[in-house]
C-alpha cells in the first residue's frame, strides 16, 4: 500500500493515458492541447501568489508571526492543528488563490516533506474556498436566507482540518 | 473579507518590524519574496502543464463522465427533493464529477445552473432550500482525485514525494463530505 502511495502520480497519468488511448483519443494532441491551459492558470494566480507571499513573509519576517503562533497555540492545539498552520486555515476559506500563496510559503519555510508541509498539503488538497463559493453560486441564483449552509460547511472545514492533522501522521 | 486579512497582515507586520528595529530585515524580506515568487512560478510551470494535459485526455476519452455514472445513485439518496428532477441532477452531476476532476473553471458554470434550476422550483423563493444546503456543503468539501496545483506546489518546493498526499487527502475530503451530509441533516432541522 505504501508503495502505490508513492508511486500514485505514474499510476494515475499511465492509467489517463491507457484509457485515452483505448478509446481512440489522439492523446498526444490531447495532452499539448489541455498542456497551454496550464501556462494560462500559471499567469493568471502569479499575482495572488506574489501579493499573499510578500505579505506573509513580512508578517513572519518582523516576528509578528512568533506572537501569533503563541496566541493561537491554546486553541488550536485542542484539535492538535500545528499553530504555524493558523494562517493557511484562516485565508483558506474565503480565497483559494491565497490560500495557495500561503501555502507556498508554508512550504518553503517548513519544508514540503515535515509534518507541517504535510498537513498543509492534505488541506490544501481537500477543501474548497467556502465562502466565495456560497457568495457566487447563492448570488447568481438570488438566495438571500442561507439557513445552515454557512455553519455546515464551516463544520465540515473544520472536519477536514482534523483529518488532516490525524491522516498526516501515517505518512510523515 | 479577504482585502481586510490581507491588509492587517501586512500592516501588522510592517508595524511590527519598525517598532522593534527590525526595518532592514523586514524590507529585504519584501524584495527577496518578490524573486522567490517568480522561482516558484517558473518551477510551478512545467508540473502544471503536465497535469493540465493529463486532465484533458481524462476529459476527452470520458473518463470525466464515467465517473459522473458512479455518482448517480449516490446523488440520488442525498438530493431527496431534487432527485426526479432531471434539470438539477445533470448540471450537479457535472459540477460535482468536474470539481473532482480538479476542472474548477469548468465546474462553476455548472454549479451556477444547478443552483438556478433548484431555485425554479424553490417555492420558498430567496431561502435556500435543504438540496440547495447540502449541495453547497458537497461542494465546500469535495474530493479531489488529483489536486495539481498541491501537487506542483510540492514538488517546486523540493518535496521528495509531491503525490504522498494524495491517497490521505482523498481519505480526508470523503470524511468530511459525509459528515457534513450529517452535519445538515441535523441542522436543517433548526433553520
Amino acid at each position: 500500500m505504501n508503495y502505490v502511495i508513492k508511486s500514485i502520480i505514474p499510476i494515475i497519468i499511465g492509467a489517463v493515458i491507457l484509457h485515452g488511448m483505448v478509446k481512440g483519443v489522439k492523446v498526444y494532441e490531447c495532452f499539448v492541447e489541455g498542456a497551454k491551459d496550464g501556462i494560462k492558470i500559471c499567469i493568471k494566480i502569479f499575482p495572488y501568489l506574489l501579493a499573499m507571499l510578500v505579505a506573509v513573509s513580512v508578517f513572519r519576517e518582523s516576528r509578528a508571526m512568533d506572537y501569533l503562533i503563541k496566541l493561537a497555540k491554546p486553541v488550536v492545539g485542542l484539535i492538535g492543528l500545528p499553530p504555524e498552520l493558523v494562517p493557511l486555515a484562516m485565508v483558506k476559506p474565503l480565497s483559494g488563490s491565497g490560500a495557495m500563496g500561503i501555502f507556498a510559503e508554508t512550504l518553503k519555510t517548513y519544508g514540503a516533506d515535515s509534518y507541517i508541509g504535510l498537513v498543509a498539503s492534505i488541506m490544501m488538497g481537500s477543501t474548497e474556498t467556502i465562502f466565495y463559493t456560497i457568495t457566487v453560486y447563492y448570488g447568481a441564483a438570488n438566495i438571500k436566507k442561507v439557513r445552515h449552509t454557512i455553519f455546515a460547511a464551516v463544520f465540515a472545514d473544520i472536519t477536514a482540518i482534523i483529518m488532516a492533522v490525524i491522516s498526516a501522521k501515517f505518512i510523515s | 473579507m479577504i482585502n481586510y486579512i490581507w491588509f492587517f497582515i501586512i500592516i501588522i507586520g510592517i508595524v511590527f518590524g519598525i517598532i522593534t528595529g527590525r526595518g532592514e530585515i523586514v524590507s529585504k524580506a519584501i524584495v527577496n519574496s518578490t524573486g522567490s515568487t517568480v522561482e516558484l512560478i517558473i518551477q510551478l510551470l512545467g508540473l502544471m502543464c503536465l497535469w493540465c494535459g493529463v486532465m484533458k485526455i481524462a476529459e476527452k476519452s470520458g473518463l470525466t463522465y464515467k465517473i459522473s455514472k458512479f455518482l448517480k445513485p449516490l446523488l440520488k439518496i442525498l438530493f431527496k427533493e431534487s432527485s426526479k428532477n432531471p434539470s438539477v441532477m445533470e448540471p450537479m452531476i457535472m459540477n460535482l464529477t468536474s470539481n473532482m476532476m480538479g476542472l474548477s473553471n469548468a465546474a462553476t458554470p455548472f454549479g451556477i445552473k444547478t443552483m438556478d434550476a433548484m431555485e425554479k422550483v424553490n417555492t420558498n423563493k430567496g431561502t435556500a432550500t435543504n438540496d440547495m444546503a447540502r449541495f453547497l456543503v458537497l461542494n465546500a468539501a469535495c474530493i479531489q482525485f488529483v489536486p495539481t496545483s498541491v501537487i506542483s506546489i510540492r514538488a517546486a518546493c523540493g518535496s521528495n514525494n509531491p503525490g504522498i498526499i494524495i491517497i490521505p487527502a482523498i481519505i480526508t475530503t470523503g470524511v468530511a463530505a459525509i459528515m457534513g451530509m450529517i452535519y445538515c441533516s441535523i441542522l436543517e432541522r433548526y433553520f
